[in-house]
């Protein structure tokens, strides 16, 4: 009887040590709030409760959560042998997949005229983050590049669309894919120099490239008429019919969905093609890579122009739905949600950033309460995910084959031996 | 030519923040090979415990020169605080994780405690109270070097000469030292790494919230946001000076710096930031070592 409780003391013990640790650590910011035009100091003492338990339970929980993943590593440690999930399994099973795609995609077809088109809207931002999800799975996920200022060549593909329709009345059909274009020589001009650098430099490059981008649209005012951003800009044509506000809301949502079928389906086959096994080569060991006589700088070049050219088609899309844009639409922010997308929903995984997309943007869309919170649960659900499930929500399964050898491989093998 | 000595000045006031926060980084990185990311916050969060406990002293009629001292005590013992914490929390589970699990997971950090701060405080500008007072002695140069630039790039100098002691006499230090140059062999003959690394996290936080303080005091307004900037560009000044190397972070601070406002007096001031950055991509590209790094090697 002794034995077991004593444990019991020491945990809670502790779990109360982390608590005490976190009221003094959150004590100023949490507790203490100043009123300086009144000169007033407003003491908030609950905060300080509601931190206490909180930590004090979640330190609890944390530490039962820890001893069963052991528990369960240790069992499979012991079983040895490979497993699916169950959502691997629904995902390699075509039989299970298709159904399931095709059921989705029906869902999406019926969607507008079942919802309304304020819902549809929604919709359409979320298959918008989709598709720059999966953008960025190709440099993130894929080949391994963090990209901090992905944004950069959303904004390199918006701008394009709103000078180039309020400048020279190109259309929509024709600014889609010289925006994507556009974004991906950016891609390129970017790339070029800074690939070379490790990985976490990288990462901070991008992360100025962005800024910079966003600071020139900010400040160069003959350009891009600074701060107060361009309005008036078109909504996507159809065959020359004007459309009214709702048919219009309806038709870019079908636009969206083609572009996310489409977009699925070519990051499914570059997945597959020698290029994106190059990717994930590359992402694992370069120096391997290199051995093997991997071309690392085109290949990583590939990635981020491939990257930035979805980027660049999104912010078009983008550009033609608000019909007005202006830089605070591309701050770091912004890098940092679609960030969040691909790390929470599973680095490399398709299915796992599209889950990701619509948990993050949809989630907080319709819970408008928390949504003040969004930031703060990407940020912590990050730091957890890398923890605790650095696959994410959704792995990718490793794809493995197995060497089984033939029943009369073993004779042949005798017949050789001299002996 | 007094447009030059004013302007340099500036450069060098600036350079010195950056550089008090650019140690911080170096150091980090010198040790586990990590940026960190959410340093930036910590940077942010000690100039708010700053900004809130001078306030409350002021409000309850503390003397002036206590509530400096007060007040810097407070957001470097704070500022430590954060920093063993988040190395604690996102840092030491995924020391054998892949590189980029750590990178991201400091993203998050510094996503999260930007809006810890932002939720539980305000999104506001706050009006930093003026806690540096202005010297007599000082009085003639007032025009070109202002009191509070002084005892910036004073408390500075003063910060550089005792960082480099401790790391050169204490044990500690050499500790530190051994750890960064072989993090297994520094266990191997008994050196306590992560109690080493705990402490680096300490004295980096405890650097950049002094670096907060003076700052905040110099340009008179902090909000939540202040990290983010602040924070690439002291990274900037690590990667000029050669990061993992503590004077190349303080030489990358005073180039930087001086950069900075020569370029915005004499070129044009709406893009600051951007010469900053282009700074950054420059060395990046054209010497990725640093001004006082040392090359390095990938081994397989």
């Amino acid at each position: 009887m002794m034995s077991s409780l004593v444990p019991l003391l020491q945990e809670t013990l502790r779990s109360l040590k982390v608590a005490l640790w976190f009221v003094f650590l959150t004590f100023p910011i949490m507790v203490i709030k100043v009123h300086p035009l009144e000169k007033s100091i407003e003491w908030r003492w609950q905060n300080m409760i509601f931190v206490g338990l909180g930590t004090f339970i979640l330190s609890i929980v944390a530490r039962i959560l820890m001893d069963q993943g052991k528990k369960r590593r240790k069992k499979r440690a012991l079983q040895h042998a490979q497993k699916y999930t169950l959502v691997q399994t629904i995902l390699r099973e075509p039989k299970y997949l298709y159904p399931l795609a095709f059921a989705t995609l029906a869902f999406g077809l019926v969607f507008p005229w079942i919802f309304s088109s304020y819902q549809t809207n929604i919709m359409i931002t979320a298959l918008m983050y989709v598709v720059l999800g999966l953008g960025l799975n190709i440099v993130v996920g894929l080949a391994g590049l963090l990209d901090l200022g992905y944004v950069a060549f959303y904004a390199v593909g918006a701008y394009s669309y709103a000078l180039l329709n309020t400048h020279f009345d190109l259309g929509f059909w024709v600014v889609l894919p010289l925006g994507a274009i556009l974004a991906a020589f950016f891609g390129i001009l970017l790339g070029f120099p800074v690939l070379r650098l490790r990985g976490d430099y990288l990462a901070i490059v991008t992360l100025g490239f962005g800024e910079i981008i966003r600071l020139i649209l900010e400040n160069w005012n003959e350009f891009s008429q600074g701060p107060s951003g361009i309005s008036n800009i078109d909504r996507p044509g159809f065959f020359g019919i004007e459309l009214t506000l709702d048919q219009s809301i309806t038709y870019l949502f079908y636009l969206m969905l083609l572009l996310v079928v489409f977009t699925i389906f070519v990051v499914n086959r570059l997945q597959d093609s020698r290029l994106g096994r190059a990717w994930v080569a590359l992402r694992e060991d370069e120096i391997a890579c290199q051995a093997m006589g991997i071309d690392k700088t085109k290949t990583k070049l590939t990635a981020f122009a491939l990257g930035a050219m979805w980027a660049g088609m999104v912010g078009v899309i983008f550009a033609a739905k608000t019909t007005f844009i202006n830089p605070a639409s591309f701050t770091f922010l912004e890098s940092a949600i679609i960030l969040a997308i691909v790390v929470i929903g599973g680095m490399g995984s398709v299915v796992g950033v599209i889950v990701g997309a619509f948990v993050l943007i949809l989630l907080p869309e319709y819970l408008r309460a928390l949504s003040e919170y969004r930031m703060l649960a990407f940020g912590a659900i990050m730091v957890l995910v890398m923890i605790y499930r650095p696959q994410g929500i959704i792995s990718t399964a490793k794809r493995h084959i197995q060497y089984k050898p033939k029943p009369d491989d073993k004779h042949k093998k005798q017949a050789a031996d001299p002996s | 030519m007094d447009y030059f000595i004013e302007l340099f000045f500036s450069g060098l006031t600036r350079g010195s923040i950056y550089a008090l926060i650019a140690l911080g980084y170096t150091m980090v990185y010198g040790i586990i090979g990590l940026i960190n990311f959410a340093h930036g916050e910590i940077y942010m969060i000690g100039a708010f415990t700053a900004y809130i406990i001078a306030s409350v002293l002021s409000i309850y009629g503390f003397p002036a020169l206590s509530i400096i001292i007060l007040a810097g005590f407070a957001a470097a013992i704070w500022a430590s605080a954060y920093g063993y914490t988040v190395e604690k929390i996102a840092y030491k589970p995924l020391r054998h994780a892949p590189r980029l699990s750590p990178l991201i997971s400091a993203i998050g950090m510094s996503i999260f405690l930007q809006n810890y701060v932002l939720l539980a405080q305000t999104s506001d500008f706050l009006a930093f109270p003026e806690l540096i007072p202005d010297f007599d002695f000082m009085e003639p140069y007032a025009d070109k070097v202002g009191s509070t630039d002084m005892v910036i790039i004073v408390t500075t100098i003063v910060v550089m000469i005792a960082l480099t002691f401790f790391i050169k006499m204490t044990r500690i230090g050499k500790a530190m030292r051994a750890t960064s140059q072989d993090r297994t062999m520094a266990r191997l003959i008994g050196i306590n790494v992560d109690k080493v690394i705990s402490v680096t996290f300490v004295i980096g936080s405890a650097l950049a919230a002094i670096g907060g303080i003076l700052i905040a005091s110099h340009i008179g307004q902090i909000n939540f946001y202040i990290g983010f900037i602040a924070g690439i560009k002291a990274f900037t000044a690590a990667v000029l000076g050669g990061i993992g190397s503590i004077p190349g972070a303080v030489l990358g601070g005073f180039v930087l710096g001086l950069t900075e406002s020569f370029a915005t007096g004499y070129v044009s001031s709406d893009y600051e930031d951007v010469f900053a950055f282009s700074l950054l991509v420059l060395i990046l590209i054209f010497k990725p070592s640093g001004l006082l790094g040392r090359e390095e090697v990938e081994k397989v």
